[in-house]
């Protein structure tokens, strides 16, 4: 791949006995928003660490824009890491902070005083440009530490927990401006979260990491649309679940013969190519691809459970609530508002729950 | 206007100050006592006169303070300033890698290396330094390994020199270096050090743009702490420097104890209280701007 900014080669990292990063390999392109989602623990920060040169690979190799990266030291990449505590330098004022990596360069003084200004510009700091970081509101030190790694213009942006510090609005309000500020500037973003809203929300791609190993690459829509992996249907999104055996598969339809919820009539799924009758597996619907009908509906045809409603909360945009549909299976839907005065049923009424058979996913029990 | 309140209000101002002064009391009794009273003792002794045969006549005179613009004593000084001078330069320069690299140690090795640093201040001084003067001597332990190695032939005369009074007074002040350095490093956000690795810094320029900006209180109050007791140092060049070298601390103890002369002793003394004073004073002019700032975020 001629685009290709970074390449990640069966790369190993342990920490004592255990395997932070377990083989992973990974290829971003050049202007690509790439993220590595997962929870704590997962390896990611060590990998986005040796992307930066502040941990060593055990094993594998890092390529950016084709060089190997094995033995250079930080302060010899084409990369800026923008730090989850900002790390901004306290004793130096908002355009000395972000001069710093030039002037460490050897840029041209009045190269420097340009590039600052017009990175300044572009994360609105040009009137803040003389305070010291401890005088700045949380968002306005993001958006200097943002800028101290943009004006370097190099090869790839690494960002670890970017918005982690922020709270709930100003985080949303960041969302939007990393990404537009992104695109502007045309760098590769590799990005750092446990934060699985954040993630799709950003990306073009992203890995969903589990104990040093990549479960999944894809698109946002590809995550969460077709998940390979419980792992994955859990972590991205709500993931409502039946387990079972396949029966009948046939030209890439089957039944799902479920072990935990007793359906009015058979479950029909779309079966990934590979899989065949017999085999256990589990499927997954996300919440808002479920329709609720209150009653038992007498002939839902296929694909129809019933169940009691045990929860339901109004957050405005829409119902959220939970179904029992099995002795200890429950599953959470998301009702939508859309049409004004409907009002989904009461807590403790029977309900019907369906979906189309496409939007259960099969992912095999290995 | 109530009666009862405003007599209670006389009196609860009457209270509140006298409760000052009452605060104020055990400090100032302290000060007094040990600071002040002994100052003054000194101050008056010193514009006083020497009599006859070493006692002190109480008679006013400058001519203490006239004497010290003799050029021995201004050697004298000088020679004690320089020695100070390149003690605290030598410290600094050993002393910041040896906090630098026991700040970035785990918490547990932090505490050992603490602990090896103060191990010292649990003997006695003066048998230190007797130490070195065994190490030292022209019959010592240095020479005598060195002769054994055949990388000498001749002793070596190190003891009772500049340099033995040198390296006397950096090995008995550098722990007063280190751990304030320590102190200053060690609240130093390791992300700072890595951002600007991240941002092409090298190891001057990350020492020279970032350490020693985030660390100036710690590196003032080490050299500030090393540098005042060494130019009072008495002892490491009375065992050390012998008769070729004499400090300030020397000079006074010579002059109240072997010439006899309190009144010019205590001139003397009062001369390197306004040199200490004085470096106090910048240590605190360094000082406060940076609080200032501090406090405005």
């Amino acid at each position: 791949m001629a685009d290709l900014s970074i390449d990640i080669r069966a790369l190993v990292k342990r920490h004592g006995a255990t395997l932070a990063v377990d083989h992973v390999s990974l290829q971003i392109s050049r202007g690509e928003f790439f993220s590595l989602l997962g929870p704590s623990g997962a390896g990611k920060t060590s990998l986005l660490r040796m992307l930066a040169g502040f941990e060593t690979p055990d094993a594998g190799d890092i390529l950016i824009d084709g060089r190997s990266m094995a033995g250079v030291p930080p302060n010899r990449r084409p990369v800026n890491l923008v730090f989850q505590s900002y790390a901004l330098f306290p004793h130096m004022t908002v355009a000395e902070n972000v001069a710093f990596g030039l002037e460490m360069q050897r840029v041209p003084h009045g190269e420097i005083v340009e590039r600052v200004g017009a990175t300044l510009e572009l994360v609105r700091l040009s009137d803040k440009r003389d305070r010291l970081p401890g005088q700045l509101s949380g968002g306005e030190q993001q958006r200097v530490a943002l800028a101290r790694a943009l004006v370097n213009r190099p090869a790839v942006v690494l960002l670890d927990e970017p918005l982690a510090a922020l709270d709930q609005q100003l985080r949303q309000q960041m969302q939007t401006e990393l990404k537009t500020i992104q695109a502007q500037v045309g760098l590769t973003f590799v990005c750092v979260t446990h934060h699985q809203e954040e993630a799709l929300a950003l990306s073009d791609r992203l890995a969903v990491m589990q104990q040093g190993r990549v479960m999944q690459v894809g698109r946002p829509e590809d995550l969460y649309e077709r998940p390979e992996n419980l792992f994955v249907a859990r972590f991205v999104g709500v993931s409502n679940e039946i387990s079972g055996t396949l029966a009948d598969v046939q030209a890439g339809e089957g039944t799902l013969m479920p072990s935990d919820v007793s359906p009015s009539r058979g479950i029909r799924v779309a079966v990934p190519a590979g899989l065949q009758s017999g085999i256990p597996v589990v499927m997954t619907v996300r919440p808002e691809r479920i329709r609720i009908t209150p009653g038992h509906v007498a002939d839902g045809g296929a694909n129809c459970l019933q169940g009691v409603v045990e929860t339901m909360r109004y957050i405005g945009s829409e119902w959220q609530g939970v179904v029992r549909i099995g002795p200890s299976v429950r599953w959470t839907i998301h009702a939508s508002n859309a049409a004004s005065g409907s009002r989904p049923v009461a807590v403790g009424a029977p309900v019907s729950l369906q979906w189309n058979s496409a939007d259960g996913v099969v992912i095999p029990l290995t | 206007m109530n009666p009862w309140s405003s007599s209670k209000e006389t009196e609860a101002g009457l209270d509140s100050r006298f409760r000052g002064w009452r605060l104020l009391g055990p400090g100032l009794l302290w000060t007094t006592v040990f600071c002040l009273l002994p100052m003054a003792v000194v101050l008056a002794v010193s514009l006083a006169t020497r009599g006859t045969y070493g006692g002190v006549l109480w008679e006013f005179s400058l001519d203490n303070y006239r004497d010290l613009l003799h050029p021995l004593y201004g050697r004298i000084f000088g020679q004690s300033l320089l020695l100070a001078g390149v003690t605290t330069g030598i410290c600094l320069a050993l002393g910041f890698p040896l906090a630098y690299y026991i700040a970035r140690l785990p918490p547990r090795r932090q505490a050992l290396w603490l602990i090896f640093i103060m191990i010292p201040f649990w003997t006695n001084f003066l048998v230190r330094t007797y130490a070195w003067i065994f190490i030292l001597r022209t019959e010592g332990l240095l020479n005598t390994v060195l002769m054994q190695l055949h990388l000498i032939s001749t002793p070596l005369d190190l003891l009772y020199s500049n340099q033995a009074v040198l390296l006397g007074l950096v090995y008995g002040y550098l722990p007063f270096m280190v751990l304030p350095l320590y102190a200053a490093i060690e609240r130093i956000d390791p992300a700072l050090i890595e951002a600007a690795w991240d941002l092409y810094a090298d190891r001057w320029s990350l020492f020279r743009r970032v350490l020693i900006p985030l660390t100036k209180p710690g590196i003032i109050a080490g050299c500030v702490l090393v540098f005042i007791p060494s130019l009072g140092a008495y002892l490491t060049p009375d065992l050390l420097g012998g008769a070729r070298s004499m400090m300030i601390g020397n000079l006074i103890q010579h002059e109240y104890l072997v010439a006899r002369d309190w009144p010019l002793g205590s001139a003397l003394s009062i001369l390197l209280m306004l040199i200490v004073m004085s470096s106090l004073l910048w240590y605190f002019t360094a000082q406060v701007p940076q609080t200032r700032e501090r406090g405005e975020q």
